[in-house]
């Protein structure tokens, strides 16, 4: 695929809104359970991104401030139509967030004691860790088939759950391992 | 000038906080504390609220603190606020990233990252079934009782139609619905 350049398609800005809108809306409980929502909507309906860019944008998000959604809403926004498709894409994933939150900043205490709402979201959290598992599926096997790769989801993995350490050390010394790696395996190989 | 304060506060909080998620309770609870905005009781109601709803979590909580604050256009300071940041330093990102992504230094990088984010999401699979099964914590009764049977089912039923690769947005509706069934069922 030619990504060197954002492409500039106007035509696609209100695609680009509405599709982030309806992502916006249907994330819950972070954003990994959106990533199966992206690859549905932004790589096999609107083939703005395929299945191994997604995992770009996922290391990308994740090695920047502020909320994956919110990141990568901006990313695949600027990779479709530049700067307005940034602010299109990030404009439509906030505003679901937004207006609910005004709506029900008022009758706060009843929409949170509500029965229905509390066991709807017992089920949406199962739900929610099942897109998850998909996300987990779908990037694992995206991921470079390699014993140091394979090592470095260990890694990753025992040091967000049982050493409580911070993400962005996590994510430097995987950078890094990679990055030794590969110049490496360039050096070897010439 | 309320408008201002709130607007400056959670930039910071938005260009601070990395990791998403709950990475960036503590700053917030800082900042919503020292300016008198929430207590943190009320910040605790309000993580499980957030829950509810759709969206980030940094969204949630600073369009909600806004709102409090200083109504609507005090949540539109807030939100522009906390975006601000993530939405600049992508940007960035994203024209280098086309520039530089043949580049040895960051496919690299990209190689070591990607694993990274595999095991990332491993965890958060850990984490969020913990919450989904044990919201109480592991406790020798809860096996048995009809709460976690019917998250149990809920979950496999889910799993299937995800690995059927059913449109994700029908999963989290069904499930809802499913919650709701099972609830009144069984007067959880």
């Amino acid at each position: 695929m030619d990504n060197k350049k954002p492409r500039q398609e106007r035509s696609q800005l209100m695609p680009l809104f509405l599709t982030f809108f309806k992502i916006g809306a249907f994330t819950f409980g972070g954003g990994y359970a959106m990533l199966p929502l992206i690859q549905r909507e932004a790589a096999a309906k609107h083939k703005w991104i395929n299945d191994d860019e997604i995992m770009e944008i996922a290391a990308i998000a994740e090695s920047t401030p502020g909320p994956i959604a919110v990141n990568t809403a901006t990313f695949v926004g600027y990779r479709i139509c530049g700067a307005a498709g940034a602010v299109m894409a990030t404009l439509g994933v906030v505003l679901p967030s937004f207006l609910v939150i005004i709506a029900v900043s008022s009758v706060l205490e009843i929409f949170s004691g509500a029965r229905v709402v509390k066991y709807a979201f017992n089920g949406i959290r199962a739900g929610v860790l099942a897109l998850i598992i998909r996300a987990l599926y779908g990037m694992f096997k995206q991921c470079p088939k390699h014993v140091v790769s394979y090592v470095l989801v260990g890694v990753a993995f025992a040091g967000a759950v049982f050493l409580d350490t911070s993400v962005l050390l996590i994510l430097a010394l995987c950078a890094l391992v990679g990055l030794l790696m590969f110049l490496r395996r360039e050096r070897s190989g010439k | 000038m309320i408008y201002l304060e709130l607007f400056l506060t959670f930039l910071k909080i938005g260009a601070f906080t990395f990791g998403g998620g709950y990475a960036m309770l503590p700053l917030i609870q800082d900042e919503v504390e020292s300016h008198g905005w929430l207590s943190a009781t009320e910040l605790v109601d309000f993580i499980a609220v957030s829950e509810s709803t759709p969206g980030p979590f940094a969204v949630n909580i600073s369009t909600f603190v806004g709102m409090r604050t200083a109504g609507i256009f005090g949540a539109f300071c807030s939100t522009f606020g906390v975006v601000l940041p993530s939405f600049l330093i992508i940007l960035i990102v994203a024209r280098c990233y086309e520039k530089f992504r043949e580049s040895r230094v960051v496919k690299g990088c990209m190689s070591g990252l990607k694993p990274a984010v595999v095991g990332l999401i491993a965890a958060a699979v850990v984490t969020t079934g913990q919450t989904v099964f044990f919201p109480l914590g592991i406790s020798a009764g809860v096996f048995t009782s009809p709460a976690f049977m019917c998250s149990v089912v809920i979950f496999l039923a889910m799993l299937g139609l995800a690995i059927k690769k059913l449109h994700p947005i029908l999963i989290i509706v069904i499930s809802a619905v499913l919650g709701i069934a099972a609830g009144y069922a069984f007067q959880m």
